[in-house]
């Protein structure tokens, strides 16, 4: 094992100070830039800086080399004040090859650094990426500061006598571009040499040819004329408290294993692999020591009915998917509309229709959740805005789910579930309780299934319980005994109730809070937009204008005070990644005409396009 | 540790419920079978789980005094494998029919048996479609006539014994309606088996499809057109007239006035190889007796209880899990 020096490195070189930074790193999707991104990200997390992420990959595994098909990119924003964006231009751009640079130089602010491996800029690499013409010999980077790097040559010279093949040391550039970018921002390579030396600590070559490539990159920057100076980024004033980085999808697994330790509830995941919701069954199902049980079923179907089983039983079921997955079990979530058991759905929102653009985001479910079933069927929905907020949003939506015996949908994205950012550790041992009771054995009285209490949720009497045997399904049944009926009456009765279940779920939620001023144009987002929308309201106060930002995070029902706030503006903005779906359910619940920023391009919002459309409306 | 438990009757395990098939239906029979074996099992009511999806058969948990759900068509092997993962202390019984379970749920079905959940599918397979008054199912023969077929049916039907086996059931069985004391036979080492048992029950639907399993009812018959399996024996029917031997990898029927029993096929349900098994299965009527009994027994750890294992062994290893000590793992920082 290599020896870890501790020792932080720093630069000679004048160093400038900078506010905030953002990169984006970029090659192909076997060059290891996931890897880098999440490096530089935990790296300046633990700088201190606030930071938000946005890794943007192909949906192909391994789409051919050196196109613009196969390119996979990660941008990461660092800061000293709080951000809550990944950054809209960017101040450096690394790219591996020709094709990444052509598919990125647009992002680049003017001025702006580009980092190129110039050892691919080959005829054949030209070619791959469809280019007739040498990029570096057209206007295309005249605007920039470009600085061309031998990464392939260098990463060779700096592994040899390791004795990894020149295919395998060509693995290791990707360590070089780190090792340079680490110094231009002056990052602690320590973590990452601890991460290569864990990762790789049973092929102690590549975990020699990694540490090497590394510290190459790092030495590059500081021993070249090619740089003057490096710049600072300092710590940004955050809360107190210890942080650690999240992703979104992670912190979602770690908020259901909260909320079951919570709740005294076993955790039963019921999942079928699909992007980008399988990273949290791989979550999950790595903490067994945890009790949690993840079972991955045959198909999306069989995924949501193993969780009403699992709830029934009284355990808590949870189900994991994205928008072609959530279609299949629309059949299952209407049976637990009618059982009125407590299960979560979660759906990890991505590009559609069908199977649409898998590893790209859009909040274009939020319609087919709230309405995609057969007869009446309503359940609450609950939407996480960023990738730490899953955490809560999570434990959000069991507490509900539990209180009221509904299913309930919680709402993720590809943006905010692959984004990582700094999370404030909670202390589970002083959260609140989610207090969960099921009724004990009885005699005589004949036992009531459907016997509701004052938020109308029924018992959750589980099996093993003497006394209480019923049976359930999906036939319309008799408020109280359960019992199978088709009485017109009582189906109307039943179809109301339900109804009026999921409405009382507003008396127990928080009201929706206005950030900004009280008149004049209310901005109203959901989900993955909010940092988006809440930096562009920022600034557009801070230039003088009458903005209010509401961010909703339970979509059914609303908040109890949204209609009041709604009539207190003149104007409704609604930015969204679908052609109008929130809007479409303010408009016809409100007395409201609200306008839509709509964008559905795979990709999220700038915090630009959101202030010129808020400057636009006046 | 000795325990007191109420003595059940079969009346014990009705419920208040009116039963709503058709007067004459196949259905009363599994049912009256069901609740007469259940007080035999020591297992309580209120231990008791009937799952079913949709369809004539699957209005069973409704008529069970005992926890239940009517769910949705084809998918009560998922329900049943989330609440037996959860629940491993109760005792679970899928009630299917042929249209639930090898039509529209024959994804679920396969996947149960291979997983060797630890409970019991009984299929009810009247070879009609009934609920929904008439069309031909998975297992209705290929040129029957119904409402949805007028020129007769192009689907090759499917063999659920053949199917339990080659999805890699442990235990697989085979019963009809009427013949009530071997079905309460099966019912009873369904429920003894771990891991999925799964039983075919020749069940008349007289509305719909009436008849079709007579030459295995009718008691006149019944002896020469079905061969009663157990393990060790000869395959012997028609009153000990005729056997079956083999000739090679077919089953040939034999006069045992000229052949001598030591020569006949001998079944053995515990065999590791579902080849023998899924031979008896392929044998049908005409052209041969069709079995009845158990086909296949054998032991495979069942599914829940490897999961509890590995939940087991994680928790040795590493230690039950405490969630600061998670989130406090690996790079932090603290901000003063
Ligand atoms: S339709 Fe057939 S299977 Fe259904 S209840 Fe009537 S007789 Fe029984």
């Amino acid at each position: 094992m290599t020896e870890t020096s501790s020792e932080f490195l720093t630069s000679h070189k004048p160093q400038q100070q900078l506010a905030g930074v953002t990169v984006r790193l970029v090659g192909d999707s076997g060059d290891g830039m996931q890897l880098l991104g999440s490096q530089l990200t935990s790296v300046s997390a633990l700088a201190g800086n606030d930071v938000a992420t946005f890794p943007d990959f192909p949906a192909e595994i391994r789409a051919p080399r050196g196109t613009r098909a196969g390119v996979s990119g990660y941008q990461v924003h660092f800061a000293s004040e709080e951000i809550f964006t990944p950054g809209d231009g960017l101040d450096v751009l690394v790219a591996m090859n020709p094709a990444a640079l052509v598919t990125n130089i647009s992002d680049l602010k003017p001025a702006g650094i580009v980092i190129l491996n110039s050892d691919s800029f080959e005829a054949k690499d030209l070619k791959l990426a469809k280019l007739e013409k040498d990029p570096r010999q057209t206007d295309l980077l005249k605007n920039f500061r470009v600085i061309e790097v031998q990464m392939t040559t260098l990463t060779r010279k700096a592994v040899e006598g390791t004795g990894l093949s020149v295919k395998e040391a060509d693995q290791c550039k990707n360590f070089f571009a780190m090792g340079l970018v680490f110094w231009l921002y002056g990052r602690d390579v320590n973590p990452t040499l601890r991460f290569i030396d864990s990762k790789f600590k049973n092929k102690p070559d590549v975990q020699a040819a990694n540490r090497a490539a590394l510290m190459s990159g790092w030495n590059f920057g500081e021993t070249t004329e090619h740089f003057a100076s490096t710049f600072q980024v300092p710590a940004a004033k955050l809360k107190p408290g210890t942080y650690r980085n999240i992703m979104g999808n992670q912190a979602l697994a770690w908020g259901l294993m909260t909320a079951a330790q919570l709740s005294g509830k076993t955790l039963f995941l019921g999942s079928y692999p699909i992007t980008p919701a399988s990273d949290i069954l791989h979550e999950l199902s790595k903490y067994k020591n945890f009790g949690v049980k993840t079972f991955q079923a045959e198909d999306e179907i069989a995924a949501i009915c193993s969780i009403i089983g699992a709830s029934f039983g009284g355990s808590m079921g949870v189900t994991t998917s994205s928008g072609p997955g959530i279609a299949l079990k629309g059949e299952g979530m209407g049976l637990a509309v009618m059982l009125e058991l407590p299960l979560i759905v979660v759906d990890v929102q991505r590009g559609g229709p069908s199977t649409g653009l898998p590893t790209k985001t859009e909040q274009s479910d939020l319609l087919m959740v709230m309405f995609g079933r057969n007869g009446e069927s309503p359940l609450p929905i609950i939407a996480a805005r960023s990738p730490a907020d899953c955490f809560d949003a999570a434990i959000e939506a069991w507490r509900i789910s539990t209180q009221f015996m509904t299913p309930v949908v919680l709402l993720s994205d590809g943006y905010i579930a692959n984004g990582a950012e700094p999370w404030l550790i909670p202390d589970v041992s002083i959260m609140d309780p989610i207090n969960v009771a099921h009724p004990t054995a009885q005699n005589g009285s004949p036992f009531l299934p459907y016997q509701r209490d004052e938020n109308l949720a029924r018992p959750w009497a589980i099996p093993g319980t003497p006394g209480l045997m019923h049976r359930i399904g999906g036939l319309e049944k008799e408020d109280g005994t359960g019992n199978v009926s088709y009485d017109p009456v009582n189906h109307q009765h039943m179809v109301n109730t339900r109804a009026k279940k999921v409405a009382n779920v507003a008396n127990v939620i928080a009201l929706a809070e206005v950030k900004g001023s009280d008149s004049g144009l209310l901005v109203l987002s959901w989900g993955g937009t909010y940092g988006a929308c809440h930096t562009a309201c920022e600034r557009a106060i801070a230039s003088g204008k009458s903005v209010g930002h509401v961010h909703l995070r339970w979509l059914n029902p609303f908040p109890k005070n949204l209609k009041d706030i709604i009539a207190q503006f003149d104007r409704v903005l609604i930015p969204e990644w679908n052609s109008g779906q929130l809007r479409m359910l303010i408009n016809s619940q409100f007395d409201v005409k609200a306008t839509g920023l709509n964008k559905v391009q795979g990709k999220p919002f700038s915090v630009t396009e959101i202030f010129d459309e808020i400057e636009r409306m006046g | 540790m000795a325990t007191d438990l109420p003595v059940l009757k079969a009346t014990d395990f009705a419920s208040d419920q009116d039963i709503r098939w058709c007067p004459g239906c196949g259905d009363y029979s599994i049912l009256a079978q069901m609740k007469k074996i259940l007080p035999t099992l020591g297992v309580p009511r209120e231990q008791t789980v009937f799952i079913s999806g949709i369809g004539c058969s699957s209005r069973f948990p409704y008529y069970m005094n005992t926890y239940g759900i009517h769910s949705i068509h084809g998918r009560a092997p998922a329900f049943a494998t989330g609440l037996k993962c959860t629940r491993p202390d109760l005792s679970v019984w899928v009630i299917t029919g042929d249209g639930d379970s090898l039509s529209i749920g024959g994804n679920h079905f396969l996947h149960l048996m291979r997983r060797n959940v630890d409970l019991n599918i009984i299929l009810f397979n009247n070879s009609i479609y009934g609920l929904t008054k008439g069309q031909y199912s998975p297992t209705s023969p290929m040129g029957k006539i119904t409402k949805s077929t007028p020129m007769g049916s192009l689907d090759f039907p499917l063999n659920p014994i053949s199917v339990a086996l080659a999805a890699e059931a442990t235990f697989v069985a085979r019963s009809v309606d009427s013949n009530i004391q071997h079905l309460g036979e099966m019912l009873t080492r369904a429920a003894a088996h771990k891991g999925t048992s799964f039983v075919e029950v020749y069940q008349n639907c007289n509305v719909f499809n009436d008849g079709v399993w007579d030459y295995a009812k009718e008691k006149a018959v019944r002896g020469q057109n079905t061969i009663e399996l157990e393990h060790g024996k000869p395959l012997v029917f028609d009153d000990g007239k005729q056997g079956v031997r083999l000739i090679g990898f077919q089953p040939e029927i034999v006069s045992l006035d000229k052949t001598a029993t030591d020569d006949l096929l001998f079944h053995d349900e515990k065999a590791e190889s579902p080849a023998l098994a899924y031979l008896l299965s392929r044998m049908r009527y005409p052209a041969f007796p069709e079995p009845i009994g158990v086909f296949r027994c054998v032991e495979r750890e069942s599914y829940e209880t490897q999961m509890a294992d590995q939940i087991d062994l994680a928790q040795k290893k590493k230690g039950i899990g405490d969630l600061n000590s998670l989130f406090n793992s690996g790079d932090t920082w603290t901000v003063v």
